[in-house]
C-alpha cells in the first residue's frame, strides 16, 4: 500500500506539547498544552492529503512542524525517506526549496512594505538562484501562471484583492519549483466566489507541476473537493484517516459524522430531510484532555470503556481500502 | 457542494490566463486613475503636505539646516571679532539683535549657534540611534537572557533624571563638544532600544516572517529587509523629536558650563553669560532664547506631523 518511491512524506508520533509556566525566577511547568499529541500520517507523491477540525484541534501546529519553523517535543518527520527532524540548519536549507507554504490570511502574510516583486523574488535571492535578468524573468513568468499580470511587479500589496494577494503568496511558493506544498487554510479568509477561484487554479497548478499538497481546512466542503484523502484531527489527534470518497460515504468516528452532518445542502428540499448530529458541549481544553478517548465526553455513543482506554487508530478495510478509525465503536450510527 | 466545477474562472489554457490578464489590466487602469501609484511613503508625504502646521515645522527645521551650513555667508560680522565700543548696545540698523558684553554680534553668533545645535541634534540622534537599534533588535529578536539584561539596563537609564545623568556623564568625561555628542547619544539609547523592541514584538509573530522562515532566511536578512522597514515610522517620528530634545539639552549643559567651552557661540552659553544683565540689557538673552524655542519647536511639529502622517487612524 504504500513504499518508499511514492510516500514523500510521513510523520511518526508527532508530538508538540506547550508548556505553560509559571514564576517570575524559578520557572516552574503549571503543565502542557498537548497541541498536537502522537499523530501519524503520510503523503504520497502527487496526492492532496486534506487535515480538518475544528480551530484549536493542532492543524496549523501540524503544518509548522513539518516545516520546522518549530522543533517538536518528539516524533519523526520522513521527506523522501529521509528524517528531516534531525538535520542541522544548513542541511535543512536544501530541503526548504521543496517544502512550501500557502498562508490562511493574504493581509498577514505579505509584507507591507514590499513590492509584488520584491516578495516573490525573495525565494530566489535566498537561495541564490539566477541572476537579476533572469530573476524578473521568473517573476513574471510566475506571475502569469497563477493569473496575475506581470506588468504588477512593482505594486504594492494593499493595491490589490484578498484573491489576488492569495495568488501572489501562491506565486511565492510556486517560483522555488518545490514538491511538497502546505497550504494553511487558503481560502478561509476569502469570499466564497473568490474560494472557488483559488481553489480551481491550485487544482489546476498541481496538475501541470506534479505538485503534492497537504491541505489543511476547516471546511469540509473545500476539503472534499480537493483532496484524495483526509485525516480529521480532533485536540491533537488524528481520530479517523481516509480516501475522501469513503470518509463522506461511510465516516466512521463519531466526530466525522457529527462534522459531515453540519454541511448544508444547497437543495431546499433535501435540506429540509438533513438530519442533524448535534455533539453537546464544548471542545475540552487541552491543557487537561479528557482520559482515554479524547472525544468520549461529547459522544453520544460512549460508554464505560471510553473513558478508560485510548482507542488506536485501527484500519477498516470492510469500508474501503484504507479507511482508519480511532474508536472502540467505529462506525456505530448515532440516534439523536 | 459549491458548483466550483462550472466556474467561469476556471483556468483551462492560456487564452484563459490571458482574459483575467486584460480583466485586472482594466481594472487597475480604473484604479490608477483614481488613486494614483502608491506606497506608505508617498501616502505618508501627501498626508504631511496636508498638515499646515507639520510644513511650519519642516521649513523651520529646513532654514535652520540652510543657516548652520552658511553661516560665514549670511553672518555679517565674525561672531568672535570684540569692539569694545560697542558693548551692549541694543538692536540697531548695524547689529539686528544688538551686540553683548564683550561688543561682539548677536545676530552673528545665534547664527553661528545654530552650527552646534544641528550637529549636536544630529549627531546625538545617531548615536541614540546605532545603540538602540542593535540593542533593541538583539533583545526583541532573540528574546530571553540577553532580553533580560538589555531591558533592564534600559530601566536604570529610564530612572535616572535626563539632565541628571547629562551632567554626571559630562563630569567624568570632561567638557567639550564631541563629550556633549557621546552624553547626549548614549543617554538617548534606551528609549529607541525600547520602542525598536516593542515593533519587533509585534511584527515577529506576523505570517510573512514565518513565509520568510519557512524559505530559510537568515536572521540578519530577517531584521533587516523584513523587519526593519516595516517598523521604522515610530522610529522616524521618535528621532525627529528627540532632535529638539537634544537641543534642550545641550542648551542646558551650554547653561551650566559643562557644555561647549567660549568663545565658540552657542545658545545655551550665550543664555547663561547674559544672565547678569537681565535687567540692563534684555536682548541679550531674547534672541537666543528665541532660536532654541523656535528650532525645537519645528521639529517638535514636524515629529507630531510625521505621527499623524504614518498613522492616520492615530488623529483624533
Amino acid at each position: 500500500m504504500k513504499s518508499e518511491d511514492t510516500v514523500l512524506l510521513e510523520v511518526k508520533n508527532l508530538k508538540k506539547y506547550f508548556y505553560l509556566r509559571t514564576g517570575f525566577f524559578f520557572n516552574k511547568t503549571a503543565g502542557s498544552i498537548k497541541a498536537v499529541d502522537n499523530i501519524n500520517f503520510f503523503i504520497r507523491r502527487g496526492e492532496t492529503f486534506g487535515l480538518v477540525g475544528e480551530s484549536g484541534c493542532g492543524k496549523s501546529t501540524a503544518a509548522r512542524l513539518i516545516l520546522r519553523l518549530i522543533q517538536p517535543t518528539s516524533g519523526e518527520i520522513f521527506y523522501k525517506g529521509k528524517n528531516i527532524l534531525t538535520l542541522k540548519r544548513s542541511q535543512m536549507f536544501k530541503y526548504r526549496k521543496e517544502i512550501q507554504i500557502i498562508f490562511q490570511d493574504p493581509y498577514a502574510s505579505l509584507s507591507p512594505r514590499m513590492t509584488i516583486g520584491d516578495i516573490v523574488s525573495e525565494p530566489l535571492e535566498v537561495h541564490r538562484i539566477g541572476d537579476k535578468n533572469s530573476r524578473i524573468k521568473e517573476i513574471k513568468h510566475t506571475l502569469k501562471i497563477v493569473g496575475l499580470n506581470p506588468e504588477h511587479v512593482n505594486r504594492y500589496p494593499h493595491e490589490f484583492s484578498g484573491g489576488q494577494r492569495q495568488r501572489v503568496g501562491i506565486a511565492r511558493a510556486l517560483i522555488l519549483q518545490p514538491e511538497l506544498i502546505i497550504c494553511d487554510e487558503p481560502v478561509s479568509a476569502l469570499d466564497v466566489s473568490v474560494q472557488a477561484q483559488i481553489l480551481n487554479l491550485m487544482i489546476d497548478l498541481q496538475k501541470e507541476f506534479n505538485l503534492t499538497y497537504l491541505f489543511i481546512a476547516h471546511d469540509l466542503s473545500v476539503v472534499k473537493y480537493v483532496s484524495n484523502r483526509i485525516g480529521v484531527m480532533y485536540l491533537g489527534k488524528i481520530v479517523e484517516v481516509a480516501p475522501a470518497e469513503d470518509l463522506y460515504k461511510k465516516p466512521l468516528h463519531p466526530y466525522t459524522m457529527g462534522l459531515l452532518s453540519a454541511i448544508p445542502i444547497p437543495d431546499p428540499d433535501l435540506e429540509k430531510q438533513r438530519q442533524r448530529i448535534i455533539l453537546p458541549g464544548d471542545v475540552p481544553s487541552p491543557i487537561n484532555p479528557p482520559s482515554g478517548c479524547r472525544f468520549h465526553p461529547r459522544c453520544p455513543n460512549a460508554q464505560d470503556i471510553c473513558s478508560k482506554q485510548e482507542p488506536e487508530l485501527k484500519n477498516y478495510p470492510e469500508n474501503g481500502n484504507n479507511h482508519f478509525a480511532a474508536c472502540f465503536f467505529a462506525g456505530k450510527p448515532i440516534n439523536n | 457542494m459549491y458548483p466550483f466545477k462550472e466556474d467561469k474562472n476556471k483556468i483551462q489554457n492560456d487564452s484563459d490566463i490571458e482574459g483575467i490578464i486584460d480583466e485586472s489590466v482594466e481594472l487597475e487602469t480604473e484604479l490608477g486613475k483614481k488613486y494614483g501609484k502608491s506606497s506608505l511613503y508617498k501616502d505618508a508625504w501627501r498626508r504631511l503636505v496636508r498638515n499646515k502646521l507639520a510644513m511650519i515645522g519642516l521649513a523651520i527645521v529646513i532654514i535652520m539646516v540652510v543657516i548652520a551650513l552658511l553661516s560665514p555667508v549670511i553672518a555679517p560680522y565674525d561672531p568672535n571679532d570684540r569692539i569694545k565700543e560697542l558693548s551692549q548696545k541694543g538692536p540697531s540698523y548695524q547689529h539686528w539683535f544688538g551686540t553683548d558684553i564683550l561688543g561682539r554680534d548677536i545676530f552673528s553668533r545665534v547664527i553661528y549657534g545654530a552650527r552646534i545645535s544641528m550637529l549636536v541634534g544630529v549627531v546625538a540622534v545617531s548615536i541614540s540611534l546605532a545603540i538602540g537599534l542593535f540593542l533593541g533588535a538583539l533583545s526583541g529578536f532573540f528574546g530571553g537572557i540577553s532580553d533580560a539584561i538589555i531591558m533592564r539596563i534600559a530601566d536604570i537609564f529610564f530612572a535616572f533624571p535626563y539632565i541628571l545623568g547629562a551632567i554626571v556623564m559630562m563630569t567624568v568625561l570632561g567638557p567639550g563638544v564631541l563629550n556633549v555628542f557621546i552624553a547626549i547619544g548614549i543617554l538617548g539609547w534606551a528609549s529607541v532600544a525600547r520602542l525598536f523592541r516593542s515593533s519587533i514584538l509585534s511584527i515577529k509573530e506576523k505570517e510573512y516572517i514565518e513565509a520568510a522562515r519557512a524559505l530559510g532566511a537568515s536572521n540578519a536578512r530577517i531584521i533587516l529587509k523584513h523587519i526593519f522597514p516595516n517598523s521604522f515610522a515610530p522610529i522616524i517620528v521618535y528621532s525627529t523629536m528627540n532632535v529638539g530634545t537634544a537641543i534642550i539639552v545641550e542648551a542646558a549643559l551650554s547653561f551650566l558650563g559643562l557644555g561647549v567651552q567660549p568663545p565658540t557661540p552657542s545658545w545655551g552659553k550665550m543664555l547663561s553669560e547674559s544672565m547678569s544683565y537681565i535687567n540692563t540689557a534684555p536682548w541679550l538673552m531674547f534672541f537666543p532664547g528665541l532660536a532654541i524655542l523656535i528650532t525645537v519647536l519645528g521639529f517638535v511639529l514636524l515629529g507630531d506631523g510625521l505621527r499623524d502622517a504614518f498613522d492616520p487612524k492615530l488623529k483624533r
